[in-house]
């Protein structure tokens, strides 16, 4: 539960999670966890990167006719006898799903993992209004016992060994047997699924997020692996998904496109296990399913990037690929970011979202090394737009006064070209003289705030000015 | 306003649009008239015997098992077999479908019983729709017939699947569930399912049987010459 950001204190929580040895463990699961097995599905499919160029297309159609697919989406919903209601705001897309519930008395609500809840802090809403809301993902599950935020958008326990997983459950599954055995990962899951079965059987409102929305047919669909999803949609007698504006596609044929990249890219797998197409509420000859079917579609500034600079980043579609491969990520984990969406994506989304004064800490925590961008399923240019966004934040004089300094100190000597010549074979070798035979410094004057938990290499061979003039000479020489 | 009518007031704002130009209807009316198939993905452009093959090799990658039955009369003997060999009560959720109802089940020990699962079941048998040959995927449609529920509540999910059904891509399955439910009509919930249940979420390990299935188990009924 993230009602209050963290996000302006970036540099803080950062520093925090580079000391917490329970974090650095957990995080080193991410590499294993995600890295290899993408690369690996990826390899299995010659199609993958022209698959990636037609995801990235797809949205980009859909975007460019956004108001068009959401007006079909909704009359396809209609159609097939569910509800659609839109929100402008966190706060009204709130409302409107505490009316649901409380017009339904609802007691229980379960919930399917949805970022969008998250983005709303429905759960603290709902709490509020005397409204018990249960998480059903494991990883969702776990954290909500810890009143936490996800620290991923697809692995949101990912920063928590099993150990404490064990303690937690200890602490609130106290009807348990006190003694019992949870040693191993699968008994914690288990454990996990009788808790959550008779909650899913009692609920009386069951909420999930949705991958897609197609506008062909009406259709939500979720992705998952646990069945958790669906068991939250099926079992109460009134299923509300709540979804951004975004998530339209226009055909099957065009969802099936980008879920070929989906799992890959996230989990790699070649296809999650629970791909579930939803339309409309239970019919005259089903024997389950829900009565009441509504649909949330929830705006919340994103109409407001169609246009602008930020307009491919409602391309995503939520894979967690670009943390997945970020070393800034690795490094801090997901709850330094101090919101919703960590890593690569939240550092363009959330300033979007909570504005570039409480969260420019976010795309400045870049190297700008361009992993993100190169897995990115529906190729979203990520460090070219945190590079608009420390332009915005610089033009918007939010940028420290120190960071503006050494800018314009450097902006004196590279316009002017002689001097900046003169000088910078110098500081070189100033440099590789101290760092002498290590190749590396370990503390610089004024950036004791970089150097703390990292090494500055000192700089190797000539200028990039020398080495570019003997380059062009040897080129034309060869 | 509106929330609805501010909200796609403000896409048009942003993207420069009336919603009136009669290029952009076009646009979208076209694209989902004729759903265009996009890219194909050359492992599904088999020969049938490829594609029964490939379904077979994906779906047990998935951790899906799978046991091939000469006719369908077969099924009722299999799915004996099956709980024993898992040991498992003799007890089978099944929905109200006519194809199942006709089976000689007469000739197993097997109780069963009928109607939407109540989460007490141990194991549950579904037609499916079809068999997706790229991914192993099977792809189950609600109805009485074949209710959602026996698909995620029971232990073990069980699920009957003609070879004749089994298609190359999710595309050509897309074309034959139009052909039986009609264009820009969906069935209230279709079910694609790769495999049983399983999670990642403690230490990135994968454990099988979250929530859903713990097992699932193909049953498919070879093409008749």
């Amino acid at each position: 539960m993230t009602a209050h950001p963290t996000t302006s204190r970036f540099k803080d929580n950062a520093h925090e999670a580079l000391g917490d040895d329970q974090l650095q463990k957990a995080m080193l699961n991410v590499r294993a966890g995600f890295i290899d097995k993408r690369a690996a599905v990826a390899a299995k499919l010659p199609e993958f990167e022209a698959l990636r160029d037609s995801a990235r297309d797809i949205k980009n159609h859909t975007l460019a006719h956004l108001d068009l697919y959401l007006e079909r989406y909704e009359q396809k919903v209609i159609e097939a006898g569910g509800h659609v209601h839109w929100a402008r705001t966190a706060e009204e897309a709130r409302q409107i799903i505490i009316d649901l519930c409380q017009k339904s008395d609802a007691k229980i609500v379960t919930k399917g993992k949805s970022m969008i809840s998250e983005e709303i802090a429905l759960n603290a809403a709902l709490s509020k209004a005397g409204i018990t809301p249960v998480e059903t993902d494991l990883g969702e599950y776990i954290i909500q016992l810890r009143d936490e935020a996800p620290s991923h958008i697809i692995a949101p326990a990912v920063h928590l060994n099993a150990s404490q997983v064990e303690s937690d459950f200890r602490r609130v599954h106290t009807h348990l047997d006190a003694d019992r055995d949870l040693q191993e990962p699968v008994q914690l899951l288990t454990e996990a699924r009788q808790v959550l079965r008779d909650r899913f059987l009692s609920a009386d409102i069951g909420i999930t997020g949705a991958n897609f929305l197609v506008a062909e047919t009406g259709s939500s669909i979720i992705v998952t692996n646990e069945g958790n999803g669906d068991l939250t949609q099926t079992l109460p007698k009134t299923h509300i998904v709540i979804a951004s504006i975004e998530k339209l596609v226009p055909t099957l044929e065009d969802v099936s496109q980008i879920l070929r990249v989906l799992a890959r890219s996230a989990t790699g797998q070649e296809m999650s296990v629970y791909t579930t197409f939803s339309t409309g509420p239970r019919r005259a000859t089903d024997v389950d399913g829900p009565e009441n079917y509504h649909v949330v579609l929830l705006d919340n500034g994103r109409s407001s990037m169609l246009g602008t600079d930020f307009q491919d980043m409602l391309r995503c579609i939520r894979c967690g690929a670009c943390m997945n491969h970020c070393p800034v990520y690795h490094a801090v984990g997901g709850h330094a970011y101090g919101w919703v969406y960590p890593g690569p994506m939240g550092a363009v989304l959330t300033p979007t979202l909570l504005g570039v004064d409480k969260a420019g800490h976010l795309p400045n925590a870049s190297t700008f090394c361009g992993r993100c961008e190169s897995v990115c399923p529906v190729r979203i240019p990520l460090p070219k737009m945190m590079r608009h966004w420390r332009e915005a934040e610089f033009s918007r004089h939010l940028t420290p006064a120190t960071q503006r300094f050494g800018l314009a100190f450097w902006a004196f000597f590279a316009k002017r070209p002689a001097l900046y010549k003169n000088l910078t074979p110098w500081l070189m070798s100033l440099m590789h003289l101290l760092g002498r035979d290590k190749g590396y410094l370990r503390a610089l004057p004024l950036a004791s705030g970089w150097t703390d938990s990292r090494d500055f290499p000192t700089p190797q061979g000539g200028t990039f000015q020398s080495l570019y003039r003997k380059q062009k000479s040897n080129g034309r020489a060869a | 306003m509106s929330a609805r009518a501010d909200i796609l007031s403000n896409i048009r704002r942003s993207l420069g649009v009336t919603g009136e130009e009669a290029p952009r209807l076009t646009n979208v009316e076209q694209r989902i008239s004729t759903a265009p198939r996009g890219l194909s993905v050359g492992r599904s452009q088999l020969p049938r015997q490829g594609q029964i093959d490939l379904f077979k090799q994906q779906a047990e990658s998935a951790l899906a098992s799978l046991t091939e039955l000469d006719s369908y009369e077969a099924v009722p003997a299999a799915v004996a077999d099956y709980l024993r060999s898992n040991n498992l009560p003799a007890a089978l959720r099944i929905g109200h479908d006519p194809r199942l109802d006709g089976l000689d089940w007469g000739s197993t020990a097997i109780d069963l019983l009928h109607g939407p699962s109540d989460g007490q079941d141990m194991a549950g048998l579904n037609h499916a729709f079809s068999g997706v040959a790229e991914t192993g995927t099977l792809v189950m449609t609600a109805s009485a017939e074949n209710p959602t529920t026996i698909n995620f509540l029971p232990d073990y999910a069980l699920v009957v699947l003609h070879e004749k059904d089994i298609t190359g891509d999710y595309e050509s399955m897309w074309a034959n569930l139009r052909q039986t439910y009609g264009k820009g009509t969906m069935p209230r919930v279709v079910n694609w399912v790769t495999g049983p249940s399983r999670s990642g979420d403690i230490e990135q390990v994968i454990l099988l049987g979250a929530h859903g299935p713990r097992r699932l188990h193909i049953l498919m009924i070879k093409e008749q010459d």
